[in-house]
């Protein structure tokens, strides 16, 4: 941060303000305003974060895409890790709006210097896991993201509009998958049982560590760019989920779960936070797999990229010159 | 649509859609580049959609896909290779939806059973071969290697594409005609990426058929078994 | 090495006849043929447009700042590259 130590200037003070009034006014910051050195350094890491759990996400449910024991659902799952390649991809646009390249990212994905949601370093054992992922996880992922739909970086928050839409059937297409299974053969039921009880305590976690031993917190949400805090949150998504679970005919496996009349939300037992630090220190039962995947398919695609970068730098000469530097299209989609 | 639909002609297509579909699903999570992982999920759940509609006019979609044994699949053994480096994907890629969309545009001319289905995958499958005729001219003229890996991979897939010609009971049109049409459109493919057009037979030594026919090359029997597995587990069951 | 870093492209797409084509985010791409086809697939899969324009970034010129509005702050020279200086040395947390 080169930068960070420079000394103030009498702008720097006048910029700072600008800014400071753009967020009290809950205007958007765009990418060519003056923003402080940390507000852009925060955004990159949450940006990268979360644009890497999108593509590192696509690997435990693509697990099951060849396995999918219908072509219904076989065609819903590929649709839907599609879509977490095309969330990775906003997302890595709007990090590169602060000056970021995609290629740097991933490099520093890659070698473990940033990281992505530690849910996905959860195995996914049976068909059932698929339903798990969409109800669960993705469940906790929406209640996070959306409120940054309102976030006060600009192409952040637009990112997460679209995501969010898109993601409206995934969620739904995993609770469809489980009730389906919850009321199949004894087999079938076992097998959601089983997801749910595997994956309701890392969903939990996926809200972040409680709120005050939150690293980021207040700064974030006096920038904005977080609106609700950790606990806020994850109550949320539990009072939200204990209903959902009983229409399954699923249990959550928390014996203290229960409602608090008094404050109006139900009680949950603690969170294993010891597992919660082991898995993000890289101790999880699947973050060798998933680095070892993600680098392996970058790697052996370096050829092809290669290739495309090569025939475009040999023909560039004439595609400019035919196109005038815009390219257009219609969609001939039916 | 007609009161009886020719089976055999909705399996051999909708297996060859079906398979192909699959073969591409296994890219997810392992393509070259992120752009590419949306671009194979999109032909591979065209061609998924394809093999819905061409099953369920044969029969059950589901008891079709997944409790069939081996032999009474009928899909081309082209589409069943294994999906190799990103050349040999994309090689029956080219093969395969320069067939599919010149098949296609036939049978959406015409007034046949399956003329509907034509008239929308005609659509999709012209987006196919345009994708697979771009990264053939970039892998073809891109590097050294890329187009050695290229030329290699369109060799070693050349004695699959003569049964695409072979005919199909119930179709109502003619394959084997299609075969000159494609000759020129891959061939044309092919010059313009500096890749030599393979030389060798179009067809393997299977005096008894081929995918057609029901005999398939040894790893289908595997892509089977994995794409079957769970729903045979749970005979009866609902998803 | 080889260069591998495909360059951004904005893309611009009518969502239906009638109105003006509008930015919907960048994409990579190796050319423009390729990222029409990047951004059909990545903008337009669930039938969200009728038309896309594609656009180097590196061919976006932005208004000239102003200097009564710190707001247009000419920090960088290009509207989407910005100098790298968030190369955070390693072991240096809560940034």
């Amino acid at each position: 941060m080169a930068t960070a130590t420079a000394p103030r200037t009498a702008d720097d003070e006048a910029y700072q303000r600008t800014f400071d009034a753009a967020v009290a006014a809950d205007e958007r910051i765009e990418p060519r305003d003056w923003m402080p050195d940390a507000y852009r350094a925060t955004l990159v890491r949450q940006i990268a974060q979360h644009a890497h759990s999108e593509i590192i996400g696509m690997q435990p449910e693509a697990n099951w895409i060849t396995r999918a024991p219908s072509l219904r659902r076989k065609a819903i799952l590929m649709a839907k890790v599609q879509d977490e390649a095309g969330h990775g991809l906003y997302l890595y646009s709007a990090a590169e709006t602060l000056g970021v390249g995609r290629d740097e990212l991933l490099d520093k994905l890659h070698s473990g210097r940033q990281k992505y949601s530690s849910i996905f370093n959860y195995p996914t054992l049976t068909w059932a896991d698929v339903g798990a992922i969409g109800w669960l996880v993705d469940g906790a992922a929406i209640t996070n993201q959306v409120p940054l739909c309102r976030c006060s970086y600009g192409p952040y928050a637009r990112a997460m509009v679209r995501v969010c839409k898109e993601e409206s059937f995934h969620q739904r297409q995993g609770y469809e998958l489980l009730l389906a299974l919850s009321r199949g053969t004894p087999g079938q039921h076992a097998m959601a049982q089983d997801a749910v009880d595997r994956w309701w305590w890392p969903s939990l976690m996926m809200f972040g560590p409680p709120d005050d031993e939150s690293a980021h917190s207040a700064q974030s949400t006096a920038w904005k760019i977080k609106r609700h805090s950790n606990d806020e949150l994850r109550q949320r998504f539990v009072d939200i989920c204990v209903p959902q679970a009983k229409s399954l005919g699923l249990t959550l496996p928390d014996p203290d779960l229960r409602w608090n009349e008094e404050r109006g939300h139900h009680d949950f037992g603690p969170i294993d936070w010891t597992e919660f630090k082991e898995v993000i220190k890289g101790n999880g039962p699947c973050n060798e797999e998933r680095i070892t995947q993600r680098r392996r398919a970058h790697d052996e695609g370096a050829w092809v990229r290669e290739a495309a970068a090569a025939h475009a730098a040999k023909h560039s000469g004439t595609a400019a010159a035919h196109t005038g530097g815009r390219t257009e299209k219609e969609v001939g989609q039916a | 649509m007609t009161a009886t639909v020719p089976v055999t002609a909705a399996l051999a297509l909708g297996d060859d859609a079906l398979v192909l579909s699959h073969r591409l699903g296994e890219w997810m999570g392992h393509a070259p580049v992120l752009e590419e992982e949306v671009a194979l999920a999109n032909i591979a759940l065209d061609l998924l959609g394809q093999a819905r509609v061409l099953l369920s006019m044969a029969g059950d979609e589901d008891e079709l896909a997944y409790l069939r044994e081996e032999r009474a699949f009928s899909n081309l053994q082209l589409v069943e290779q294994p999906n190799g480096d990103f050349a040999h994907t994309i090689a029956r890629q080219l093969y395969f939806s320069t067939y599919q969309h010149l098949l296609y545009a036939e049978l959406a001319a015409g007034d046949g059973p399956f003329a509907a289905l034509a008239a929308k995958a005609v659509k999709e499958t012209a987006y196919h071969r345009d994708h697979a005729e771009q990264w053939t001219l970039r892998l073809g003229d891109g590097t050294d290697l890329s187009h050695q890996r290229m030329r290699t991979a369109c060799t070693a897939l050349w004695r699959f594409t003569g049964e695409m010609f072979q005919p199909v009971e119930g179709l109502g049109t003619d394959l084997g005609a299609l075969r000159t049409g494609w000759l020129e459109a891959v061939g044309a493919v092919l010059r313009r990426a500096g890749l030599p057009v393979p030389e060798g037979a179009q067809s393997g030594a299977w005096t008894a058929g081929a995918g057609r026919q029901g005999l398939h090359t040894e790893p289908f029997g595997r892509m089977l078994a994995e794409m079957q597995h769970l729903h045979r587990s749970h005979p009866g069951a609902s998803w | 090495m080889t260069n591998t870093d495909w360059p951004l492209w904005e893309v611009f797409v009518r969502s239906r006849r009638g109105l003006s084509h509008t930015h919907a985010g960048s994409l990579h791409a190796p050319d423009a043929e390729f990222a029409l086809r990047n951004a059909r697939d990545l903008y337009t899969r669930r039938g969200e447009g009728v038309s896309i324009w594609v656009v180097p970034s590196s061919a976006v010129t932005a208004s000239s700042p102003d200097e009564k509005d710190p707001f247009f702050e000419p920090s960088a020279d290009k509207p989407y590259r910005h100098p790298t200086f968030y190369e955070i040395p390693e072991g240096v947390q809560h940034l």
